[in-house]
């Protein structure tokens, strides 16, 4: 692995970020209005297992919502790489294909987990009482749960060819996931069915294990959700590096 | 080498070239000749399916990181970042070929200069004008100061004036900096204009391989170009006569014949239309450029497009 190369292109991936401005805006608006509008509009619900406030409970799935989110973002970009050609000038250059997938890895979490702190820095604005000693585990887990991201993006990007097909599985794949990983509602009050799959979703380990770090009232131990979330994190990030390796261009 | 793609596609097959340091190599061929498979075969991108090349003196196959160290590219597309500035580019690929600081900027700042792109170094490359653009890529595939530059079609789709500007840039780096050039075209004066020695590539395999000069030589004949009606009649007699070298028909009122020490047979020509019933509308002797041998050695037929003028460009060429 060569350290100027995955700098390099780590601080390729901020800039690009960081000037498309616009779309920076827009990752955070959404789960910030979800946050804010469903946060306040159910604040009386009540729901089996749901210890909390309903803001509380929100805002650590809408951190990781948009963490994941930002993250996948970047993995996929590998496809706009491709379509605009600038994947073949990195694919030439003498660096080894690891050191391209980890480059591309550190630069999206870096910005992913930057946007997640800024949501967990607005929903403290807007009351969310937030248990400072979580902040370090609570940091691990957005970390990983950006890796995880990139590294699913990548998969994806590399067995997907055009923007089309991107779309897609954004509604097909990444939608249901969100929506089943606990963000919004407890584990306990889905039915037995649902459970199941609530527990495939890897993002349901990353929600429950943020909460528990930052605001509590996790539904699993937390050296659960880390070592599982840990796990995935290095398959889809070895998957994505094997398939990125093996892309022709 | 050979490769054939998956599904049976033979993309170039057994290619075999050499090429000399420091000179230019232009490799000509239609578009689909398998120019730019052979390019990324020679660049690591692909794998050949049978056979080996070396690039100085490495192996691609087995040895290709040091291939790419002493390689750089300018592809067929644009393969820029157009989110960062012209230098931020630069200073990418320096920074992937392990450049350090100094060098890096003292490289800089002597390849913009180079290529013209001084003033324009801290602009979004977005907001490059084609030919800009493709100024940013030759400067950047100098970079690292490879050993062989290979240029995939460097000037398709760029107006005359910057391709005239390209072919500068290119003799220049090749002049000043003593680099390699591997160039492809489809563009016959290009690599007439540019190349030391060329070889003809078409459906995958090299049809000729000498100097323009050389190549030309092998045809040794003067080509007299004629429209007129009845074409097929004249085709025919002409095939009887003893002076006539070749002929050939292409469109439906255009012939090339060739022909040695032209200046005399114009005449025999006209006569023996006239002879015919067959009405000439233009003729014209000319000594064969690097286009005929190619229309000569491929057989591909050149369409007359404009009416009176007698269309010289093979059908590939005229979409630029």
């Amino acid at each position: 692995m060569t350290l100027q190369a995955v700098y390099v292109l780590w601080l390729r991936e901020v800039k690009r970020l960081v000037r498309a401005r616009s779309r920076l805006i827009a990752n955070l608006i959404q789960p910030l209005l979800i946050l804010a509008i469903l946060g306040f509009g159910l604040s009386y619900a009540k729901l089996p297992g749901l210890r909390l406030s309903y803001l509380d409970f929100l805002a650590p799935g809408m951190v990781i919502v948009a963490v994941a989110l930002s993250s996948m973002t970047s993995g996929v970009s590998v496809i706009w790489d491709r379509q605009f050609g600038f994947l073949k000038e990195v694919l030439v250059a003498p660096v080894s294909r690891l050191s391209i997938v980890v480059g591309k890895a550190l630069g999206g979490s870096t910005v992913a987990t930057l946007q997640g702190l800024a949501i967990l820095a607005v929903s403290v604005l807007l009351g969310v009482q937030i248990n400072i000693l979580g902040l370090l585990p609570g940091l691990t887990f957005i970390l990983l749960t950006s890796i995880f991201a990139v590294g699913l993006g990548l998969i994806i990007a590399s067995k997907v060819n055009d923007f089309e097909g991107f779309g897609l599985i954004m509604n097909l794949l990444v939608f249901p996931l969100i929506l089943l990983s606990t963000a919004f509602f407890p584990l306990e009050s889905a039915p037995n069915w649902m459970k199941g799959v609530i527990y495939l979703d890897p993002l349901t380990y990353a929600v429950d294990g943020l909460r528990g770090a930052i605001v509590g009232g996790s539904a699993m131990p937390l050296t659960l959700d880390l070592t599982i979330l840990s796990g995935l994190c290095a398959l889809t990030m070895l998957l994505g590096a094997y398939l990125f390796g093996k892309c022709e261009i | 080498m050979t490769k054939i793609f998956n599904g049976g596609l033979v993309a170039i097959d057994r290619v075999s070239f050499n090429v000399e340091e420091g000179e230019i190599f232009g490799f000509l061929g239609p578009n689909g000749a398998g120019k730019t498979t052979t390019v990324k075969i020679l660049s690591t991108l692909l794998r050949p399916t049978s056979g080996m090349a070396k690039v100085c003196g490495y192996d691609v196959v087995k040895q290709p990181d040091k291939v790419r160290r002493s390689i750089g590219i300018v592809f067929q597309e644009p393969a820029l970042d157009d989110r960062l500035t012209g230098r931020e580019n630069l200073d990418f690929h320096a920074r992937m070929y392990g450049m350090n600081r100094r060098q890096r900027e003292r490289r800089i700042k002597e390849v913009l200069e180079l290529v013209g792109l001084t003033d324009r170094a801290d602009d979004l490359v977005k907001n490059y004008s084609g030919g800009m653009k493709r100024r940013l890529e030759l400067a950047r595939g100098l970079m690292h100061s490879p050993k062989v530059l290979f240029l995939d079609e460097p000037t398709l789709g760029l107006d005359a004036q910057s391709r005239r500007a390209i072919w500068d840039y290119v003799l220049r780096m090749n002049r000043e900096e003593g680099v390699t050039i591997f160039l492809t075209t489809h563009y016959l004066e290009e690599a007439e204009f540019l190349a030391k020695k060329v070889a003809i590539i078409d459906k995958g395999k090299i049809i000729a391989l000498d100097t323009p000069s050389g190549l030309k030589d092998l045809m040794g004949r003067d080509v007299i170009t004629l429209s007129c009606t009845k074409p097929q009649v004249l085709v025919e007699a002409l095939k009887g006569e003893g002076w006539v070298k070749d002929v050939k028909l292409f469109d439906s009122s255009h012939l090339s014949i060739y022909v040695e020490r032209g200046e005399g047979k114009v005449p025999k020509v006209v006569k023996l239309a006239e002879e015919l019933g067959v009405e000439v509308a233009s003729i014209s002797l000319r000594k064969p450029t690097l286009e005929d041998v190619f229309i000569h050695l491929t057989g591909k037929a050149p369409r007359d497009e404009e009416g009176g003028k007698v269309g010289w460009w093979p059908p590939w060429r005229r979409r630029a």
